[in-house]
């Protein structure tokens, strides 16, 4: 019970003791606590920190490996492709060493060949001196015809001169102005002239007999007499007579019949003859035109010959047109026609003339 | 009736007005006489046709052309060919009119005399332009005009085929319908016609049908026109030699296998031949043709060289007087030389480059001359290496041009040790030397390119001014006592 009573007694001092120590943990608790944590935060850290040197170094290693294959793979490659490179500007090399070559051969044998130029030009040059002749001979030849042409036209003209002044010929007694005595041959001119004919009178132009009616045709058709010559002249006869022209004139002077003379014997039955052929020609049918009066009532009608049958009407014509027989036939469809087309009609309306079109 | 200065006096108190009811009178000759007085009007000038339009006698006029007697129709074809020839606006108003139709109704008749008159009329309208063109064709005129060559009366002929050629030449699709109504087969048949209005008139036709189109031409090569066409132009008519080295022209130009086909004809030669046998714008045509002939292809330009082009060409610079076909002289000289150094040499051999070049430089020359030298000269000098001939243009030629020369030496010098010796004795150098370039240019390149051929000594010693900078070293000399 001491004890207790002794404890009882220290009772007090034990809690104040107890106080004062809870106090003073109190006191510390914070810093040790502070400093627990620093101790364990670095304690942590170091061996976080190793962990990640060790993971580290471990990376390392595995990266240097990896990068290692890496490189010499990496590497071996490049040696290749640079390989395959060189190879291939060899065989590229070599390559346009041929198609040079075969280039070169085959422009010169077909596309600038220059042989086939040569050749080409050499045959052009030939040709162009044949054509040059060519045309050459052509002007020539045209030329010459031009001069033909001219000469005989000249000729002609002369010709034609001469035989205009053919009267300027000289005869055996008088010599003309081109034949002078006091030459010693005869001018050209006289020589063209005694070779020439006198020109004649022009004649007059003919009249068209085409043109000319013969409806109006009033004289007869007659030979045409040969004009009387008239006299070559003679002296003029002595005495007051009259003008030889006027004579002469007189005396020649065609024929004029009367017209009981120059009229036909039968010319009045000619006449009628004509006059029924003209009606026969110009009729339009051969029955007669009656004149409207009662002369057609006695006449019987006379109908035609299909009207008038004796037992019906006939229908060829009307109804039917020619014997069918269907059962005959092998295709329901006509036969296609093989005329050919007629070439005017498929013009008609394409080309530009308006002939022949409706209007 | 003659007209001169009176034709206004007669217009004045309007006999137009008096002219119309003549027109109408019961006597046909009266008639026939009023039109080919009103035809002679309006062919006095354009004042009078279009006073005959505003008189209102076309309808008139277009209204009997069909019921009158061919005397009546004749005139009457005239006043419209009269009225239509002066301006697209007169042709206009005998469209207008219908004027067309009853001259295509004329095309058909039975005498040659009105066929010609209508064909005529035709023409004149169809000249103006393409519409009035059309205009013609739409009336149907052509089918007609193609029987009409076919007649037997050669001035029919003629006029037809002008009328073709007129119609043909505005646009392709009328050259086009020509071609269908069958014109180029009988056209090409009348070229060896004796009567050389008519071959003009043929040829003058193919050629406004040809040169539309590749396919046209084709058409008219066809039709063996070839060797046949060459002897136009021999032909003592300067025309027909015209219009046939044309025709030649307007196929050569389409395309390199028709020019081939004309060199293979030996037409080039006898183009040639023509342009050295007549002068002036007969010529012309010939000279575009070997130009165009040289522009297709290497060979046709080689082709132009051997059959002995270049000295007619050279003869037709120097000797003609008008611009243009000195133009087209050195427009032909260029498209020949322009292809290789072998064609160049052959130009540069003919001595025409001085000409070419003093032309260019000619003040009075005209720009199209100027314009057309200065490319040939710069076609050819691109090509050439034929030195002697580059030789004396380095004097006289101005900067631009002087550009290609140098560099034509720059590009021969440093391969050739004869031209390089002979360069220097000629002068050339010297020359070279005096060039005042700016620095950086490509001249100055070309400049740099020959000093480098040379050794060190003898460029300075044809530096101008090395004279002097000798004699100062003489001065400044110490000798050695």
């Amino acid at each position: 019970m001491a004890t207790l009573a002794r404890l009882r007694a220290r009772l007090p001092a034990l809690r104040e003791e107890c106080f004062r120590r809870n106090g003073a943990v109190d006191e510390y608790r914070k810093k040790e606590y502070k400093a627990a944590v620093k101790i364990q935060s670095w304690f942590r850290g170091c061996r976080v920190r190793a962990y990640i040197r060790y993971l580290n170094s471990v990376i390392i290693i595995i990266q240097k490996w990896w990068r290692g294959y890496q490189g010499r793979r990496y590497f071996r490659k490049m040696v290749e492709t640079a390989y395959f490179i060189m190879k291939m500007n060899f065989y590229n090399e070599m390559a346009v060493r041929i198609q040079k070559r075969w280039r070169g051969y085959y422009v010169r044998k077909y596309t600038h060949n220059y042989y086939a130029l040569k050749k080409y030009l050499e045959a052009i040059s030939v040709n162009n001196e044949i054509v040059r002749k060519e045309l050459n001979e052509y002007a020539e030849m045209r030329e010459k015809e031009k001069k033909k042409k001219d000469l005989e036209k000249k000729e002609k003209e002369k010709d034609h001169q001469a035989r205009k002044m053919h009267y300027l010929l000289s005869t055996e007694q008088i010599a003309g102005v081109y034949n002078s005595p006091f030459r010693k041959s005869p001018d050209p001119m006289e020589l063209l002239l005694r070779k020439s004919k006198p020109l004649s009178h022009r004649q007059q132009p003919a009249k068209n007999h085409l043109i000319c009616d013969w409806s109006n045709c009033t004289r007869s058709l007659t030979f045409p007499t040969a004009q009387p010559l008239p006299p070559i002249g003679r002296q003029k006869p002595q005495g007051p007579f009259r003008d030889t022209a006027e004579v002469l004139q007189q005396r020649y002077k065609p024929l004029e019949p009367t017209l009981r003379v120059a009229a036909s014997i039968n010319s009045l039955e000619k006449a009628r003859e004509e006059i029924k052929r003209e009606e026969w020609r110009n009729c339009v049918h051969d029955n007669e035109f009656l004149p409207f009066s009662s002369y057609h009532k006695k006449e019987k009608y006379d109908p035609s010959i299909h009207r008038s049958g004796r037992y019906d009407q006939e229908t060829y014509g009307i109804k039917h047109f020619r014997e069918v027989q269907p059962k005959k036939w092998i295709a329901d469809k006509d036969f296609q026609t093989v005329l050919p087309s007629i070439i005017l009609f498929e013009k008609f309306g394409k080309t530009y003339t308006r002939t022949g079109q409706i209007f | 009736m003659t007209l001169s200065g009176d034709a206004c006096f007669l217009l004045r108190p309007g006999v137009m007005a008096l002219l119309r009811p003549l027109l109408l009178d019961v006597v046909p000759t009266i008639q026939q006489t009023a039109a080919l007085a009103l035809g002679r009007l309006a062919n006095y000038n354009d004042d009078l046709a279009e006073a005959v339009v505003k008189g209102d006698i076309l309808p008139q006029l277009v209204c009997s052309l069909s019921e009158q007697n061919r005397f009546y129709k004749k005139a009457a074809a005239f006043v419209l060919r009269a009225v239509g020839k002066h301006s697209p606006q007169l042709a206009q108003a005998i469209v207008q009119c219908g004027g067309l139709e009853t001259l295509v109704i004329c095309l058909e008749d039975f005498d040659p005399g009105v066929k010609e008159a209508a064909a005529w009329a035709l023409g004149y309208i169809a000249r103006h332009n393409s519409e009035l063109s059309q205009a013609v064709v739409d009336a149907g005129a052509v089918p007609l005009l193609v029987l009409c060559i076919q007649e037997p009366e050669i001035a029919l002929k003629r006029i037809a085929a002008s009328t073709l050629s007129d119609i043909s030449k505005h646009s392709p699709e009328l050259a086009q319908t020509v071609v269908d109504a069958g014109a180029i087969a009988h056209l090409a048949q009348m070229i060896l016609n004796p009567d050389a209005k008519l071959k003009r008139q043929v040829l003058s036709a193919l050629s406004q049908i040809a040169k539309h189109s590749v396919d046209l031409a084709e058409l008219v090569v066809e039709a063996e026109i070839f060797p046949v066409v060459l002897t136009c132009l021999k032909d003592s008519d300067e025309y027909v030699k015209k219009n046939g080295a044309t025709l030649i022209r307007e196929i050569a130009k389409h395309t390199p296998e028709l020019s081939q086909l004309i060199v293979n004809a030996g037409g080039v030669a006898a183009v040639i031949d023509c342009i050295g046998s007549c002068r002036g714008t007969v010529r012309l045509p010939g000279i575009m043709m070997l130009g165009y002939v040289a522009a297709h292809s290497e060979n046709l330009s080689m082709a132009v060289i051997i059959s002995k082009g270049i000295p007619p060409l050279c003869t037709c610079l120097m000797e003609e007087n008008e611009d243009h076909i000195k133009a087209a002289a050195a427009w032909a000289l260029g498209q020949v030389g322009r292809h290789t150094p072998e064609h160049a040499r052959a130009v540069a051999v003919a001595n025409v480059l001085p000409t070419l070049l003093s032309m260019y430089m000619d003040t009075h020359s005209s720009e199209d001359l100027q314009v057309k030298t200065k490319k040939a000269l710069k076609n050819i000098l691109q090509k050439c290496t034929y030195l002697p001939a580059l030789e004396p243009l380095l004097h006289d030629a101005p900067p631009n041009i002087l550009k290609h020369i140098v560099g034509q030496f720059s590009k021969v010098l440093p391969h050739d040790s004869k031209a390089r010796r002979l360069f220097v004795t000629t002068g050339g150098l010297k020359k070279v030397q005096e060039i005042k370039a700016e620095p950086g240019s490509l001249l100055q390149e070309y400049i740099n390119t020959i000093n480098n051929c040379y050794p060190e000594e003898i460029v300075r010693y044809y530096s101008p001014g090395y004279s002097e900078i000798l004699l100062e070293r003489v001065e400044n000399y110490h000798p050695v006592l």
